[in-house]
């Protein structure tokens, strides 16, 4: 069995009085598209760096494909970061850019070239090399400085928050690319991101970090739709948090039904009536807070499926929310959603 | 039409400062072309043979090769310890670390006099006689400052990330400097060197108190005109001095994009 591409065990790093990272454990398998999702300030990056050899732990153990790297200098690590400013050199040619690895791992020149090239085609940059960096666009300089990283075929490749310069558009378009190019070359990513969304839609696996502590670590749709504490609920999409009976739930708008005058709930659903405090219109959907008479604020997420308009004069009118209880999570109580579901 | 005036108001005072600060540098530089020895307006005939009778003079002679050679070897130390003081201040975090940049720049700002006298006397203290070395020490302590300053400046404006981007491809610390920050901080390094060159080729206050009795071309200059002397001779050093200063900072100028030399050139 091939050893895993990345194993942290109970790493550790403080800058003064500044827990970054509270002891983590990680396992990353080869060929992983992993995400490190968290707030600024959540040691996200600091793990990254962690990682990369830019910081050394003050505890625990960093392995690279089964090898000890807890103290090996950055320069001697099969890792490459593609860094967050691109960091390309400003006096080198795009093809210097993506060939320096290369060459000063001695790198013969004929195979360099071959190399330098393929991993341009693979960007789409072909025919750039022999620009500086400062005649490309963003998006092009995004691309050098993928396509420096993965030239290398390192054991892992690190990103962090590659697409935060980029404007939406782009950075949809820059999330498909990574996505293509990481199944191609098959290369293990560690992708640092604090836009939940850009977790949701690229990863295999993610992980959660909060207070320089991981949260939670699971596909992305288990992350979402079972978020293992409140804190991964409430970063991780919006999330109405309630507790009934004792038990803390967490219901996501979308699975929340809005119900108005008239219209009947079916069988089984839990009903509470409240007031339509505010509506936020999104453009595809109109965001409904709700205020329940129990006191409660829920957020209920409604398709833009009538005439234009209508959405807003929803503010100030009664209505009654309705849920599936097997739609609903149970905090802190892994099991107990099995149980809910179960009775679904 | 108020717009036009007053554009052709700053116009015209933009041309009467010029006027005021380089008539009396162009006049040198016309001057050294006088075929007489007297100075009298109109000239009475154009000549270059003060140039030779210059240039043949063994005491101006002397005086060049020892502005040359302090000179030189002053921008030499400077440019070593300048660098090594820059990259230390940039790259460590120690305690008094402020405190050491101000005391790198202080020379600078310091009068010359300052500098002078406390030289003059620190040598006098301790029985060392004046020479070409204690020339090269009172240089040398503003000229650091004006290395130090640029590539100080220079390796703050440098992305610290490019240099953890190189050790990411593999590169050893030796690669890391000889590729991404030697290049990056080279013309910062030229430039400084040309400046800390040009204000030691003409600077007289710290050498008049640390030359002793020899002549550096300032000096020689400085003595000439007191004793209203060799004026002709004097005009034609004076224009080769400005031309040896104008050189070097105009190119540091364009190496470092201009901002540079107008701060370390005001602060003196």
């Amino acid at each position: 069995m091939r050893p895993p591409a990345l194993r942290l065990d109970g790493v550790r790093k403080s800058y003064g009085h500044v827990l970054a990272v509270a002891g983590v454990d990680l396992t990353v398998e080869v060929g992983e598209f992993f995400t490190l999702l968290g707030p600024s300030g959540s040691g996200k990056t600091t793990l990254l760096r962690l990682i990369a050899g830019f910081e050394s732990p003050d505890a625990g153990r960093i392995e690279l494909a089964g090898h000890d790297v807890t103290s090996t200098p950055p320069h001697l690590r099969q890792t490459n970061t593609v860094f967050q400013d691109y960091a390309l050199f400003p006096h080198m040619t795009v093809g210097e850019n993506i060939g320096y690895g290369l060459r000063v791992k001695g790198i013969a020149k004929a195979e360099r070239r071959e190399r330098v090239e393929r991993a341009l085609n693979m960007v789409r940059l072909s025919g750039l090399e022999r620009r500086k960096p400062n005649q490309l666009s963003g998006g092009q300089r995004q691309r050098v400085a993928l396509a420096r990283a993965v030239v290398n075929e390192p054991e892992v490749l690190l990103l962090d928050e590659p697409l935060g310069a980029l404007d939406l558009k782009l950075r949809q378009e820059m999330q498909l690319e990574l996505k293509r190019i990481q199944k191609k070359v098959g290369i293990t990513f560690v992708y640092v991101t604090h836009d939940q969304e850009e977790a949701l839609t690229m990863s295999d696996r993610m992980a959660v970090l909060s207070n320089g502590k991981i949260e939670q670590v699971g596909p992305p749709d288990e992350v979402y739709e079972r978020p293992a504490t409140e804190f991964v609920a409430g970063f991780i999409g919006i999330s109405n948090v309630l507790e009934r009976d004792g038990v803390r739930f967490v219901i996501r708008p979308e699975k929340l039904r809005m119900l108005e005058e008239g219209q009947e709930a079916q069988r089984g659903m839990n009903v509470e009536p409240g007031t339509v405090e505010q509506v936020v219109y999104v453009g595809m959907s109109t965001r409904y807070i709700v205020r329940l008479d129990r006191g409660d604020q829920l957020v209920a997420v409604r398709q833009n499926m009538d005439a234009p308009g209508q959405a807003l004069r929803y503010e100030g009118r009664r209505v009654r929310l309705a849920w599936v209880p097997g739609h609903t999570y149970v905090l802190d109580h892994q099991r107990a959603r099995s149980d809910a579901a179960a009775g679904d | 039409m108020e717009g036009f005036l007053t554009k052709l108001a700053l116009r015209t005072w933009a041309v009467l400062i010029l006027l005021f600060l380089f008539i009396p540098i162009i006049l040198i530089l016309v001057y050294a072309f006088n075929s007489s020895n007297i100075e009298s307006w109109p000239l009475p005939g154009l000549s270059t043979k003060w140039f030779a009778a210059t240039w043949d003079d063994p005491e101006i002679r002397a005086a060049l090769e020892l502005s040359l050679r302090a000179g030189l070897t002053a921008t030499g130390l400077a440019l070593v310890l300048g660098s090594c003081a820059a990259f230390a201040v940039q790259r460590m975090t120690f305690f008094g670390r402020d405190v050491v940049s101000l005391l790198f720049v202080l020379p600078l700002a310091l009068p010359g006099i300052v500098t002078g006298m406390a030289l003059n006397s620190f040598f006098h203290f301790n029985g060392i006689t004046l020479s070409i070395w204690t020339i090269v020490v009172g240089h040398t302590t503003f000229c650091i400052v004006v290395v130090y300053n640029n590539v100080l400046a220079r390796l703050r404006r440098t992305q610290g990330s490019l240099i953890e981007a190189a050790m990411d491809l593999g590169a050893n610390g030796f690669q890391t400097f000889r590729d991404i920050t030697l290049p990056l901080i080279a013309t910062a390094v030229v430039a400084g060197a040309m400046l800390a060159f040009a204000l030691s080729f003409d600077e007289v206050i710290v050498t008049t108190l640390v030359a002793g009795a020899q002549n550096t071309l300032p000096l020689w200059i400085f003595g000439a005109v007191r004793l209203g002397q060799r004026l002709p001779e004097v005009n034609v050093v004076v224009s080769f001095v400005i031309l040896v200063t104008i050189v070097p900072v105009a190119i540091a100028a364009r190496l470092t994009g201009g901002s540079g030399v107008v701060r370390t050139q005001a602060e003196r």
